[in-house]
């Protein structure tokens, strides 16, 4: 990994609540399996969430909800980056989210939704495989 | 024989299955306990239920008087959706509502806000105006149910919204009761919903403590929650003492506005997560009440017993439910709910099998609260009261968790108060540690969950899980929508002047915020006024 670009990789909290004990453990995980992590807080807008990432340069964005409101802030997330001409940055999600809901968000594009009870190791496992560094840039 | 020689000399003659026994917190666990390991938790020590210092529990008789209050969580969907669940518990036997909102009441938006969207109705009901809040009531008589609403920075709005519909149905402010959980200074700790920084928030929390001492003198003003401490991954020993170190915040603000602490003490009341380590979490209840009692008399001079008495709603952690086998989660919240009945708890709530999924179905949330009807009526184990006082190994535990709670308060204490402790990211910071260092240990396998890193199997079943219809968001925007078209307009801008003068002022917010609800002011736009005059609190996002 030395000889790599460092994947630099947005954790970010989308929608209303307050809940980020996932969020900021996968930013620390994340960080002690050596990526470059940056952490948003909470309450973060689709908007903040796809600027942030452009400004920051970043190859992955994870993104944490457990509002029930995934179905309308993912696609809205990956519009955002869409329009900033990011769309190949790779976006994964973690928390509450129905079997169901999977194929909707697997469609608009997000690339691995972890449920409850995934591991800090499978995350940063399926990152390392899945996450290349963003290209021209 | 004494403990030291047999700890030498017999105990070590058979292999441990384990290099270390440690709770789910990480409290070390002797293999025996003994007379020898109390701190003068002795019969005087401990004294009995009902009398100072209350380890034993608030009343005499406890649960051979009365079964606590079980009272179930509840909202989801359009006020009418809460309101005939609400309906159903009620004819199921349960005692009390519950009532939970959706994040836009939560944060302060409306219905129609921007930053509802795909939020409105999902994780609770959405109330924008007092005629959401009519129609969440409908039916339900104000002055024979008792009842509890979560919110938090908005709670000032909300209180005032469920008195003006007392006051419209002609039920005497004195005749309503409930609970309003109102514990900002655990959102800035844990919960992390927020509209202004602390200090105007618990200037906010202060004015309702006095307001419902004098007016509403049945209702608790103030839930002091360690749950979300809790939830958010702090140790049992964190939760007791920042818990506790944020009553003694609202005591304080409420001593500085110029009320005797007898005159609101009274009516604080708390509200503790029950995990799965069961004596940890028995011992826990104990060491609080014996603390705030401690604190009540000898640090703020209480003189009425019934300042000093610590009583608390309890429920069984959300956190410790898996996705995976979902119905192993009913033995959990039966152990836990056994956990929080032995800790001498006065109201209970019992998570549904299904809610690390979505919001629980009806059949789930009724096995959650049978669960605790089996505890209270078939077990047994309510003919007694404090069963496990004057167990070696109950009483070392609450012992020691005291002490080690007394350790972060006075910590609290050095660092110039909870708000100074909070804005330089105390708590917050111990807390994620603790979440991080769990994390770990789970992923070591030094600590177990069963389907989880334990007996997982490939296969699960799926479950079929309550769905929140999308319509429920467009009815509730036509909702706001009409009712600001319908108002008087007039009168609706006048009382957000009034609010937005008493905000200034530091006049008490409560009986203008009554007035401005009836005259249908929103959520959203009382919360816009605490926007403007007390600003925004920002995440610092600490990892």
């Amino acid at each position: 990994m030395s000889e790599e670009k460092i994947l630099r990789i947005l954790v970010a909290k989308a929608g209303l609540d307050g809940h980020d004990r996932g969020a900021k453990i996968i930013a620390r995980a994340l960080r002690d399996a050596g990526f470059e992590v940056i952490y948003t807080g909470l309450h973060q807008t689709p908007e903040m969430i796809a600027e942030a990432a452009v400004q920051e340069d970043v190859d992955a964005v994870g993104l944490s909800i457990l509002s029930g409101a995934h179905m309308t802030l993912f696609p809205a997330i990956l519009g955002a980056l869409k329009e900033r001409g990011a769309d190949d940055v790779a976006v994964f999600g973690g928390g509450i989210v129905p079997e169901d809901d999977m194929p909707g968000l697997a469609q608009v594009g997000v690339k691995k939704v972890f449920t409850p009870g995934a591991s800090t190791q499978e995350i940063v496992d399926w990152i390392w495989a899945n996450v290349e560094p963003r290209s021209g840039l | 024989m004494n403990k030291q020689a047999w700890l030498n000399e017999k105990y070590p003659q058979q292999e441990e299955r384990s290099q270390r026994f440690s709770t789910i917190s990480d409290m070390e666990i002797e293999p025996v306990y003994t007379p020898d390991d109390l701190n003068g938790s002795n019969l005087e020590g401990i004294g009995y239920p009902g009398e100072y210092p209350y380890t034993r529990g608030v009343y005499p008789s406890m649960y051979r008087g009365r079964y606590w209050t079980m009272r179930q969580f509840a909202g989801f969907g359009t006020p009418e959706d809460t309101n005939q669940r609400f309906k159903l518990l009620l004819s199921e036997g349960q005692t009390g509502l519950s009532t939970a909102f959706d994040m836009p009441v939560l944060m302060g938006y409306d219905a129609d806000h921007p930053r509802s969207l795909g939020e409105v109705g999902r994780e609770g009901v959405s109330v924008s105006t007092i005629k959401d809040m009519e129609r969440l009531f409908q039916d339900i008589p104000l002055d024979k149910v008792s009842t509890s609403m979560t919110v938090n920075c908005t709670a000032s709005i909300l209180l005032a919204m469920y008195v003006a519909v007392a006051d419209k149905q002609g039920i005497p402010r004195n005749q309503i009761s409930g609970t309003i959980q109102n514990d900002m200074l655990k959102e800035y700790i844990a919960q992390k919903e927020w509209i202004c920084p602390p200090e105007p928030a618990v200037r906010i929390v202060t004015d309702m403590i006095e307001f419902c001492a004098k007016e509403v003198p049945r209702w608790h003003a103030v839930s002091i929650s360690g749950y979300h401490i809790r939830e958010a991954g702090s140790t049992a020993v964190q939760e007791l003492a920042f818990t506790l170190a944020d009553g003694i915040g609202y005591a304080q603000a409420g001593i500085e506005r110029g009320l005797d602490v007898d005159e609101f003490a009274p009516r604080l009341s708390f509200f503790f997560d029950i995990h799965n380590d069961f004596f940890e979490e028995i011992a826990k209840l104990r060491a609080a009440r014996r603390m705030w009692a401690t604190i009540m008399k000898e640090r703020f001079g209480a003189k009425n017993p019934r300042s000093m008495l610590l009583r608390t709603h309890c429920q069984t952690a959300g956190v410790s439910l898996t996705a995976q086998q979902p119905v192993n989660n009913v033995v959990r919240v039966a152990i836990q709910a056994l956990a929080g009945v032995l800790g001498g708890t006065q109201s209970l709530h019992t998570n549904s099998m299904d809610e690390t999924l979505a919001l629980p179905t009806e059949e789930s949330v009724t096995v959650a609260l049978r669960t605790q009807q089996i505890i209270a009526e078939e077990s047994g184990v309510t003919n007694f009261v404090d069963p496990l006082g004057g167990s070696w190994a109950i009483e070392a535990l609450t012992d020691r968790m005291e002490k080690e709670a007394f350790a972060y308060i006075d910590r609290i204490d050095e660092l110039g108060g909870i708000i100074r402790a909070i804005d330089i990211g105390f708590p917050q910071k111990e807390i994620a540690d603790a979440a991080y260092r769990y994390q770990q240990q789970l992923d070591a396998r030094e600590k177990v969950i069963v389907g989880v890193n334990s007996h997982a199997v490939e296969e699960e079943r799926p479950m079929e899980i309550l769905k929140i219809d999308p319509e429920v968001e467009r009815s509730q925007i036509a909702q706001v929508t009409q009712v600001k078209q319908e108002r008087d307009q007039a009168a609706a801008e006048e009382q957000l002047g009034r609010v937005h003068a008493a905000a200034r002022n530091g006049q008490n917010l409560m009986p203008v915020l009554i007035d401005a609800v009836k005259a249908h002011c929103t959520v959203g736009e009382i919360s816009d006024v605490y926007r403007e005059v007390f600003g925004v609190y920002q995440d610092p996002a600490w990892l």
